[in-house]
């Protein structure tokens, strides 16, 4: 799979299907695949025609096919069946635990009846006309399904149809049973799928209302547990990765990056770098220009011949660096400032009622801050690519969550096409969100051109930690006046943080609707009056996209101040939980903004609630005897589509140390493809989140980081994470939402309320550690 | 000039003397199942065995190798999955996979001096080994399941 030598805006995550258009072609005879398929392979394209395109009319007139010169036609999502019986299927999105390789042709294969042991799975390129392969958002498996679906029923009737026509018989005697096979009812013939390849080849595609899905009921695979398609692989160490790649020739570099956002070098001396063994020259790297977006940091590559060399001769650079005006960023001051603008009023996101008023009558009135700071990735893969640019074309090697990003960024800065850019997407060793951005790309590409050899650009782990792109830190200030019966009558809450936006557009001071709909608007508390509000911060890092972005800060605030409602009641937080939720119901689809997705997944309190209900009977809410220092946490948060609730069981011992011997976390994902992999995810989830909870934190001194490895950025370990990590899936033929991320946001507030009960120490600051405890 | 055994292979080393196990490994050998984490010994991505023993790769510098035997993963899986790699699988641990091997490595070296591990001894020894992904109760899973098929 990989050698071995020899513009983006952050309402993303939510944005609606980007697919309105589905066509189904039978390409068996193009000959764009050569040298995958053998002659009389039946190759079936579905091509997934973007939104954006279609609504401006560019492929309307005589429809997608006849728009695209077919000689530069490539498919979206292909299926092909060879002569032997073995069926490849595409992936088309990165793999980086997520468990797309194995869910994505899972709803293929289960459509076509293939047998799964006879699929072969390709990791697709980057290519436009794909469709979205920006793997974030926790959308593949929502995106794809019906696409993936139809792909398969399609070809799985025209094999039928090659069946019937050999055999002289209707078509509707025959039928793809067991499996792999096509059988006639009528008597014992059977055809295998490879044998009817080479006439299904020569079949039209059947029309879309010929196609007939299967019904759940008759769902072989979706639904079904079925193990990681690459585990075995991965367990015997073969080379996968992007940080695996190799090739003839190939040089290696390390990058001295500045330390300050927008620093630049001011002046270099490299002798003694130069003396290192297998150091063969340094390159500068221009700074960014604009905004940083996905633009190298600039800085000094030293080339080498082997990693260490590259490294060693680095560390050997004599840099004196111009920081520039992100020099005076102190995180100790920053909260400061961002904690004052959370008291202030804010730019308004969201109002029901009249708050202030409501306020003004007095009353019981609550009130708390809530802190957050930056978090890191720290994927345990480092950032990594190889490049190799050959004159006018390029290829590029790499992790990435977003190839089609890849080719942008490397033709841009190399002043070359997108389309001469190949990016093969190797597997990715964790993303979480930061190999979105392809500035690691683009150093190889820069290097490579430069020294006209393939140059592997390495990050250590220092790379990754410091110049990451942030998850943001961030304020929230949440008010509330309670009636007799402790019921909220008024909520307010402000959130302050730097946006995403800012990486793409500096004078981004404001959350944009992705950021401020990740569980800060809507709510979905039954609320007579409520006021969100956002306040402006300026950033002085990169900030950008991790695992569930904002819903961690917001979720943490909303969740929190929730619990702290609860005791200011004096009531059980999970039967104040249900209170708040309100009764069933489906939220206004116009008071938030998520366009084009509330029809199909309205947001419906009703599976909040029975998710909520379904942990605490789990978990034994109410039911079970805690130890002295023991405490359970509960928190409900529906994110990336899907309703998740948490219960965190935390133990913590007169000297702090906090110990979680237990999570039960209940997931309503709609249909879900993959119940292994969606267990994983939440499993995965909770260890995330007791890492941002415990000890994550990242902080500036002077503009620059002050964390750089895992010593001073701890995350969490076996002995630390929580022991058991029970995960219940609702059952729903609601459509399929999100899991690679959901799981994260309800953890945090759920082990800080566990703490709370344990304790009576409220945590209004993250992490942990800096609340005493450990 | 270093000589050592790598997965059985005589090796002599001519390079840079402060040069970690890791890369001569993954760079000079291109044996890349090793990985690269942290570089500090704080992850064990780089986990290889040293005489049968478990070691982090990437803070063994070749200057302490002499006559060293190293056994990588790709070594384990030479004759088929070790019972280890087997449970992993059966137990599916892997998510992005990245650190596994690393894991593998360690749990091997585990079940050597305790073929009856504990929950306690596990989660002594494997907790030098991080995994983003969270795959920590399944790995525990997996080492018990191992230990079993290979008492």
């Amino acid at each position: 799979m990989i050698p071995t030598a020899t513009s983006k805006i952050d309402t993303k995550a939510l944005a609606p299907n980007r697919i309105s258009k589905l066509t189904i072609e039978n390409v068996s005879r193009r000959g764009f695949l050569q040298g995958m398929f053998s002659a009389g392979a039946v190759v079936l394209c579905a091509r997934l025609v973007p939104r954006p395109l279609w609504a401006e009319g560019i492929l309307a007139e005589g429809g997608p096919t006849a728009a695209i010169d077919a000689s530069a036609f490539r498919p979206s999502l292909w299926v092909g069946i060879q002569t032997d019986g073995v069926v490849y299927i595409v992936a088309h999105r990165s793999e980086m635990g997520n468990g797309v390789r194995t869910s994505l042709p899972r709803i293929l294969a289960d459509e076509l009846d293939a047998d799964w042991a006879r699929v072969h799975v390709v990791q697709g390129d980057g290519d436009e006309r794909y469709g979205s392969q920006d793997t974030d958002g926790s959308h593949s498996v929502r995106e794809f399904f019906d696409a993936l679906r139809e792909a398969g029923a399609t070809a799985r009737l025209m094999l039928v149809r090659a069946a019937a026509q050999q055999w002289g018989v209707p078509e509707s005697q025959c039928v793809a049973d067991p499996v792999h096979v096509v059988s006639d009812r009528n008597s014992t013939r059977k055809l295998g799928y490879g044998e009817l390849a080479s006439a299904a080849a020569k079949l039209p595609v059947p029309k879309k209302e010929e196609v007939k899905l299967k019904s759940p009921a008759d769902w072989r695979y979706i639904g079904k547990p079925a193990k990681g398609l690459d585990a075995p692989d991965l367990c015997a160490g073969k080379p996968m990765f992007g940080m695996d790649v190799r090739l003839e020739g190939m040089l290696y570099a390390a990058v001295a990056r500045p330390p300050v956002l927008g620093g630049k070098v001011k002046s270099l001396d490299d002798k003694a770098a130069l003396q290192v063994l297998g150091v063969k020259r340094t390159i500068p790297i221009d700074p960014f220009t604009a905004s940083p977006a996905a633009q190298p940091l600039g800085g000094v590559a030293v080339i080498a011949d082997n990693t260490w060399s590259a490294f060693k001769g680095r560390n050997k650079l004599q840099i004196a660096w111009e920081n520039g005006s992100h020099g005076v960023y102190n995180s100790t001051q920053f909260k400061k400032e961002l904690q004052e603008t959370a008291r202030q009023p804010g730019k308004l996101v969201h109002s029901v009622g009249d708050v202030d008023a409501e306020f003004a009558k007095g009353g019981k009135i609550v009130e708390a801050e809530y802190f957050a700071p930056h978090l890191a990735h720290a994927s345990m893969e480092p950032p990594v690519a190889v490049a190799d640019v050959q004159g006018e074309k390029v290829t590029v090697w790499l992790p990435t969550q977003d190839p089609q990003g890849v080719q942008e960024q490397v033709a841009k800065a190399l002043g070359t096409k997108k389309e001469d850019v190949t990016c093969h997407v190797t597997l990715l060793g964790g993303g979480f969100g930061r190999k979105s951005l392809p500035d690691y790309a683009v150093e190889a590409a820069v290097l490579s051109k430069k020294t006209g050899k393939p140059v592997k650009v390495v990050w250590s782990r220092e790379d990754d930690i410091k110049f990451d792109y942030f998850h943001s830190v961030a304020a929230m200030y949440m008010k509330a006046s309670l009636d007799e019966a402790g019921k909220p009558k008024a909520w307010l809450q402000r959130s302050v943080f730097p946006p995403i936006g800012s990486t793409f557009n500096e004078s981004a001071v404001y959350g944009g609707d992705g950021e401020m709909s990740m569980g800060w608007n809507p709510l979905p508390f039954d609320l007579p009056n409520f006021r969100a509000e956002n306040g402006k911060a300026t950033a002085h890092v990169r900030i950008g996209w991790l695992r569930s972005v904002a819903n961690i800060y917001h979720a943490f605030a909303v969740q929190s101040f929730a619990n702290e409602l609860a005791y200011a009641a004096n009531r059980d937080p999970f039967d104040y939980l249900l209170a708040l939720l309100g009764p069933p119901r489906i939220l206004d689809s116009a008071a938030h903004a998520q366009p084009g997705i509330a029809e199909k997944y309205p947001y419906d309190i009703g599976r909040l609630r029975h998710v909520a209900e379904l942990v605490a009977d789990k978990s034994g809410w109410g039911k079970r005897k805690l130890g002295k220092g023991s405490g359970m946490g509960i928190a409900v948060h529906r994110s990336f589509l899907t309703y998740v609730a948490t219960v965190v069981e935390a133990e913590v011992d007169s000297s702090g140390a906090v110990r979680i011997p237990q999570v039960h976390t209940v997931v309503d994902a709609g249909i879900v493809v993959n119940p292994e992999m969606v267990r994983q995810q939440f499993e995965g989830a909770a260890v995330f989140g007791s890492s941002i909870a415990r000890t994550g934190e990242i902080t500036a001194t002077g503009g620059a980081i002050d964390q750089s490895n895992f010593s001073d950025y701890p995350v969490a370990r076996m002995n630390d994470a929580p022991v058991h990590t029970d995960i219940h899936i609702v059952e729903s033929a609601a459509p399929p939402a999100g899991v690679g991320e959901p799981g994260v946001p309800p953890f945090v507030p759920a082990l800080c309320n566990a703490i709370f009960a344990a304790t009576g120490k409220r945590v209004r600051e993250l992490p942990l550690s800096r609340n005493g405890f450990a | 000039m270093i000589h050592l055994k790598v997965n059985g292979v005589e090796r002599a080393f001519e390079g840079d003397p402060d040069m970690p196990l890791l890369w001569y490994l993954r760079d000079i050998l291109g044996l890349t199942g090793t990985k690269f984490g942290c570089g500090m010994a704080l992850c064990g991505a780089c986990t290889v065995l040293q005489n049968g023993t478990a070691v982090r790769s990437c803070s063994k510098r070749m200057s302490t190798l002499a006559g060293a035997e190293i056994t990588t993963i790709e070594e384990i899986s030479v004759h088929g999955p070790h019972a280890v790699q087997a449970a992993w699988v059966h137990v599916n641990v892997p998510q992005c996979g990245y650190c596994q091997p690393g894991q593998i490595m360690q749990a091997i070296s585990l079940l050597k001096t305790k073929p009856a591990a504990t929950d306690g001894d596990i989660d002594d020894v494997m907790s030098g080994n991080i995994c983003r992904c969270g795959t920590y109760q399944r790995i525990r899973a997996a080492i018990h399941e191992a230990a079993k098929e290979m008492a």
